[in-house]
């Protein structure tokens, strides 16, 4: 699909509170040059074409994590989905992150996403008088923080969670879990027990069964299920 | 008053809980079908005498005891995901640890029986 001018198909999830009395989807298509490569190349045409269109953006390039949404029924972000990587001739359904409030078309209200996120504590906890220069960490130390600390809070896994559908605004979601495993797991940390009984809980913790769909979309590759197995581990390693 | 409470410090142990259990009734499940593919099973004479081996009699309890033990957590999960209610989920807590209870010794009586 590298060939010049084609015209893509588009169903978009439209809803402006003010206008709409519910959600609609919207079809349209859109014409692209071979230099639209991502889906947010073809978004930013889309909206040339109809600015009343909104969505999040900002960085272009998976860093910033603001244009998550839902594509073809998946999370991810725009800016990293390949044009060429949708089947050709099918329109290219995008909805808002499932689970969380629509301020506006592919726009969600992420408030509880980040009140979980700050629920865990995301600063490093150290009572210790700071040196001179850095707190220092052993490179196996450090190797351990891999994986953990590239998260940029775009929201696809905790949105595509079920058990954050059902108790947002009790399960921590695999974000918050995956941030709160970076502080555990740092040796610089002095706050690894409150971290851990803080989390110790029904519903924070144990709500995840496991069942990987944050693995799945997570565009930056990352694996919340295992940082939150080695949070599990880690509570039955003190207990027992 | 509706503020929201979370921290209720227990999940660990029914955690645990639920995949121990899950190895012993997969282990169980393996030495059912190991009887059964020996034979053990093969009139109601030789289920009986197998059933009333003292070994079997020992983790059949363990099965019974680990199948209902897994439930609990697993039903209770369910309860807690899908009601917003905390006075109903109270109520099909205790309805469902009542019946999961009584299930046991009934299954226990009829096994141990024979």
């Amino acid at each position: 699909m590298t060939n010049a001018n084609r015209t893509v198909q588009f169903k978009i999830y439209r809803y402006d509170p003010d206008q709409d009395a519910k959600p609609y989807m919207q079809d349209i298509s859109v014409e692209l040059e071979s230099t639209d490569r991502k889906l947010l190349d073809a978004m930013v045409k889309l909206k040339a074409q109809d600015d009343s269109i909104s969505f999040r953006r900002s960085c272009r390039e998976g860093v910033c994590g603001s244009d998550a949404m839902n594509i073809n029924g998946k999370n991810g972000l725009a800016c990293l989905t390949a044009m060429d990587s949708f089947p050709e001739g099918k329109p290219i359904v995008l909805r808002p992150l499932p689970g969380l409030p629509v301020i506006r078309d592919l726009i969600v209200d992420m408030t509880q996403f980040f009140k979980q996120y700050n629920s865990i504590k995301p600063y490093l906890i150290n009572n210790d008088p700071p040196p001179e220069r850095e707190r220092l960490q052993s490179p196996e130390d450090r190797e351990e923080l891999n994986g953990l600390y590239e998260c940029i809070l775009c929201a696809c896994c905790t949105t595509s969670c079920p058990s954050f559908w059902w108790n947002p605004d009790k399960f921590v979601g695999p974000a918050g879990l995956l941030a709160a495993y970076r502080f555990i797991a740092d040796t610089r940390d002095q706050a690894t027990a409150e971290r851990l009984d803080d989390l110790e809980d029904p519903y924070r913790l144990f709500r995840c069964h496991t069942i990987m769909n944050c693995v799945d979309v997570c565009p930056k590759g990352l694996n919340p299920t295992k940082a939150i197995g080695k949070i599990k581990e880690m509570m039955v390693r003190r207990a027992v | 008053m509706k503020r929201l409470v979370v921290g209720a410090g227990y999940g660990l142990k029914d955690w645990l809980a639920q995949r121990i259990t899950g190895v012993v009734m997969a282990v169980f499940t393996l030495v059912i079908f190991a009887a059964a593919l020996s034979g053990a099973m093969a009139s109601r004479e030789a289920w009986q005498a197998f059933m009333s081996n003292g070994f079997i009699r020992f983790i059949s309890f363990l099965f019974i005891v680990s199948l209902c033990w897994h439930a609990w957590v697993g039903v209770r999960d369910i309860w807690m995901d899908y009601l917003n209610s905390a006075a109903l989920r109270l109520f099909l807590h205790v309805i469902t640890l009542l019946a999961l209870v009584g299930y046991a010794g009934w299954a226990i009586q009829i096994i141990w029986r024979l």
